[in-house]
This record gives C-alpha cells, sequence and structure tokens, in this order.
C-alpha cells in the first residue's frame, strides 16, 4: 500500500475503511540467513537495507516487546551533522543525507523537519572552538553559519542576553539539523522491510545465542530455538546483557539520561537550541510541547528514570537560558538508557564469533544515526568490509588506543562520557 | 537516591562523585599483560540488577566507598568504606 495526498483523500472520503496493516504479524521460521536481534531504529534500518541494497531477504528481526518500544520512543529526535572528529564527521554526514531521502526511499512521512540548529557560545575560547568546528562541518561538506551576538539575537530573540555567568557572545548555526517523529522511523524502516520479506517478529525475547567451534549456528528464544548465519546483536541499552548471552563482555556502561516534555503551547522555539554550558537543549515538537533534556545523571542505571538532582539541573539551566520557559507546566519526563562507550562514540563490528556482529555504544546520539547505522551494519554483514563511513567505529579500539573519537576531549574512560 | 556514609550518614547523591564499578579496588600488576588491562580498563559485566560502585564523598568527608545498588531500581543496599573493602579482599 503506497501513502500519497491522493490516497488520504480518497480515505477520508470513504470512511478510512481501506487502509490495511503496516506489516505482517509473522511466526519465526526454524531457520533464517540472518537475525537481527532488536526491533528498534537501528535495527529495523539494518534489515531494510540488507534487503534494500544487498538482496538478503531471509532475515528476521527479533523484537523483545513491540517494534519501537526502546529508546527510538524515548529520545528527544534532534537530526544533526555537527560533529569535529574525523571517523565520526563523515558517518553522520552520511546519515544525515540519508535522512534528507528517507521519506521518498520509504514512502512514509517521518516529519522531518530541518529548522536548524544553534549551538550557543559564551567567550571568545568558545567561540575559536566553534569555528573550528563549523570549518571542519565544512570541509565535510555540511554546512555551518556563524552567528554573532545579534545574529542570534534575531532568530532567538526571548534568550537571556545578559545573563551574567554565561553571557551570550553568538552560536554556530547548522541550518541542515533539525529533527524528526522518533515512532515513524521506526515504523517506516519496519514497513519497508517487511515489504521486502524481512519478518518483523515481536514479543521474541532472545534467551541464548548458540555458538559452535566459535562460529555462531543460531539463537534461542521464548519463542523456540532460531538457526542462522549471521546474528547481529542491535539493541542499545541492553547490549551488555544480550552481549553476555554470547559471552563477551563490551566495553560499555549504561547510564540514565531525562528528558522532559511541557504542556503543548503555541509555536514560540523554531529551531533547536544548544546550551552546552548549561548542559541543555531544547525543541519543540509539532504537537506544541518543549521537548528538552540535560545531561546524564553519572550512575549505571537501567531503570528507564532518574532522579530529581539532574531534573532540577535541568530546569535550573532552562530558566537561566530562557526565563520566558518558566511560564511553561512540565507535563512528564522519562529516563533512557544509554550504552556509554568510553570515548563516547558508538562500535559497529564484528566480534571473535564468527558471523556474530554488534551495533552498540551509542551513548546518547544514537537517534540521528538510525539510517546511517543500518547501512553501514547491512555493508558489513553482507560484504565482510566495513563501510566507508563506519571504519571507525571498531570494538578493539580501546584495546589498542588507536583511533578514539573522544568529541569532548575527556579522556577514553567510563564514567567521563 | 540518597546514600548512607559509614562516617557521615544519610546524604544527598548530590555530595557523591560517581567513579563506576568497583573495578579500581582489584588493579592488575603492571606486567600483567594486555587482557588484564584491556579488562581493567574497559570492559564492564554491566549487570542489570545488583552491581558494585565505587563513589567518592567529594562534598563531605572525602572517604572512598563501595556501594551495592540494584540498577534496575536505584535500591541502595549497603554502602562499605573502599579501604575496609581492600583490607578484607
Amino acid at each position: 500500500m503506497r501513502f500519497s495526498g491522493w490516497r488520504v483523500l480518497r480515505e477520508g472520503l470513504s470512511g478510512n475503511k481501506g487502509w490495511t496493516p503496516q506489516w505482517r504479524d509473522p511466526e519465526p521460521k526454524a531457520e533464517y540467513d540472518v537475525i537481527i536481534i532488536g526491533g528498534g531504529g537501528h535495527g529495523l534500518s539494518t534489515a531494510y537495507y540488507l534487503a534494500r541494497h544487498h538482496g538478503i531477504t531471509n532475515v528476521a528481526v527479533l523484537e523483545k516487546g513491540y517494534i519501537g518500544s526502546g529508546n527510538i520512543g524515548r529520545n528527544t529526535t534532534i537530526v544533526r551533522a555537527n560533529y569535529y572528529l574525523p571517523g565520526n564527521s563523515e558517518f553522520y554526514s552520511h546519515s544525515l543525507r540519508l535522512w534528507e531521502g528517507l521519506e521518498a526511499e520509504l514512502n512514509y512521512n517521518v516529519m522531518h523537519s530541518q529548522r536548524g540548529i544553534i549551538n550557543l557560545f559564551h567567550s571568545d575560547g568558545q567561540r575559536d572552538a566553534f569555528v573550528r568546528r563549523g570549518n571542519a562541518m565544512h570541509a565535510q561538506g555540511d554546512d555551518a553559519v556563524l552567528l554573532d551576538r545579534e545574529g542570534v539575537r534575531s532568530y532567538l530573540p526571548y534568550l537571556d542576553f545578559d545573563n551574567t555567568r554565561f553571557p551570550i557572545y553568538g552560536g554556530l548555526l547548522h541550518p541542515r539539523g533539525g529533527s524528526a517523529r522518533h515512532d515513524a522511523v521506526a515504523w517506516g524502516y519496519a514497513r519497508g522491510a517487511d515489504a521486502r520479506g524481512v519478518d518483523l517478529v515481536q514479543n521474541c525475547e532472545v534467551t541464548g545465542i548458540d555458538i559452535e567451534g566459535g562460529v555462531v549456528k543460531g539463537v534461542q528464544t521464548s519463542r523456540g530455538a532460531i538457526k542462522a548465519r549471521q546474528v547481529a546483536i542491535v539493541t542499545a541499552g541492553r547490549s551488555g546483557q544480550v552481549a553476555a548471552l554470547a559471552g563477551m563482555r563490551l566495553p560499555i556502561e549504561s547510564h540514565v539520561l531525562q528528558a522532559f516534555v511541557t504542556e503543548g503551547l503555541k509555536p514560540c522555539i523554531d529551531h533547536v537550541i544548544s546550551f552546552g554550558m548549561g548542559h541543555f537543549y531544547i525543541s519543540q515538537s509539532d504537537k506544541g510541547g518543549l521537548v528538552f533534556g540535560g545531561d546524564l545523571d553519572f550512575y549505571a542505571s537501567y531503570a528507564q528514570r532518574g532522579n530529581l538532582p539532574m531534573a532540577e539541573h535541568v530546569m535550573e539551566a532552562g530558566m537561566t537560558l530562557m526565563p520566558m520557559i518558566g511560564k511553561a507546566r512540565v507535563l512528564r519526563s522519562w529516563g533512557g538508557i544509554m550504552d556509554m562507550t568510553p570515548d563516547g562514540s558508538p562500535i559497529i563490528d564484528k566480534t571473535d564469533t564468527d558471523g556474530l556482529f554488534v551495533d552498540c555504544g551509542w551513548c546518547y546520539g544514537g537517534f540521528k544515526a538510525v539510517p546511517a547505522s543500518g547501512y553501514a551494519l547491512a555493508h558489513l554483514m553482507a560484504t565482510g568490509e566495513p563501510h566507508e563511513t563506519a571504519r571507525g567505529f571498531r570494538l578493539n579500539r580501546f584495546r589498542d588506543g588507536r583511533g578514539l573519537m573522544d568529541e569532548e576531549g575527556t579522556g577514553a574512560q567510563h564514567n567521563l562520557h | 537516591m540518597r546514600l548512607t556514609c559509614p562516617l557521615c550518614g544519610e546524604r544527598d547523591r548530590r555530595e557523591f562523585y560517581y567513579q563506576g564499578e568497583a573495578v579500581a579496588l582489584h588493579r592488575p600488576a603492571p606486567d600483567a599483560g594486555e587482557d588484564a588491562w584491556e579488562a581493567y580498563l574497559h570492559l564492564r559485566e554491566n549487570p542489570a540488577g545488583l552491581r558494585r560502585d565505587l563513589w567518592h564523598h567529594e562534598a563531605g568527608c572525602g572517604a572512598w566507598l563501595v556501594v551495592t545498588r540494584n540498577t534496575s531500581t536505584h535500591e541502595v543496599l549497603d554502602v562499605v568504606m573502599a579501604q575496609d573493602e581492600r583490607a578484607g579482599a
């Protein structure tokens, strides 16, 4: 079933009786070429690109809950390509280009909105750092515009420009950055993968990974054993538990990151605003809620909720940046489980077990990476070689110390990112 | 979340700095080899459930503490001085 304006009109006039389920609900088969553990954004996009670009359609995506019930439905939906370091910048640049063609590619409205992201700076030193970052983004082929104080004011007149501690000196505008509808990305990839023959098996928890003689043979699940030639662990947030089924330990510690949304308001924030010094960022959803968040709570957690000190800190940062936010009432808050790696960058790689792959360690930046992550993992699984945009995301980089991608420059240590 | 420091009593989480899994109590010998150091520095059990963390009572007495917590519920089960833990290990 294709979506179109004409189709919406026709269904509207005929009582919306013609819509059909977006994907099948198949029983798992006894054997597949490829099993992807995890039906979130990354797993679904991997399945989609395996089928789309590599003709590998005998694929099952095994999801413990329902499609999109993990971090893909619990994030703050920012899409951007403003990374600085080689290894990261080409990957996120590729991802943004995929985002720009995603709705046409999937025939699905993922509500990708390139409203622009403004990263604020508050000192001459920070301005220099942002000039350098902007130049790196240009060198990568992406866009960046340095705004002075008045330039920021022309876009965001409601900020507190003369804040005593963090006066606003200017900002780096990334015009192609923006946001998208998080669930729709999962649904669009799920629909596209299903249409190409991929089995999306929901309520199917993987309870064991079968390995014989260093070669993966399949998985044990809550719905029986399933054989496969290749298995990919794409379960960011729960990577440690699933990897343990294969006898592996990963360079990952799971942390909680909180997010908040206010009641629906009339349009007031047109961009994504990032206030790095306050660990605060904010945008306004299409429903009108102000969606904002801060930094990690900074302790290992799987609770999917945080503690009040960080909630208080985020509110304080919001009030510092834009006092008008005090008028808005917070509707709800939640926490996501972040796969934190020592250097803050992700992992897409083979493992020591033949046929077993991992795609994990997305820290707090997995949403924007959904298209390119699936693209790169599908390429790696189909060809045996890492995709050119994801060569740096090696599992062993911490061991040999080569090619660490530490955007914050704080060192490759577990509790620092 | 509140932690009960053995020296100071029950205190707000904000007084403490989180160091990570309590592996620092078992630092390998300098010549223990790459595998041991890789495991010590980077690889983690990362359990959903009980685990032991190292916390520093930074804004209090300055003691290093081993905290046994449930990462799925944020329940704190036990807090002991790291020096005692180390002496007993």
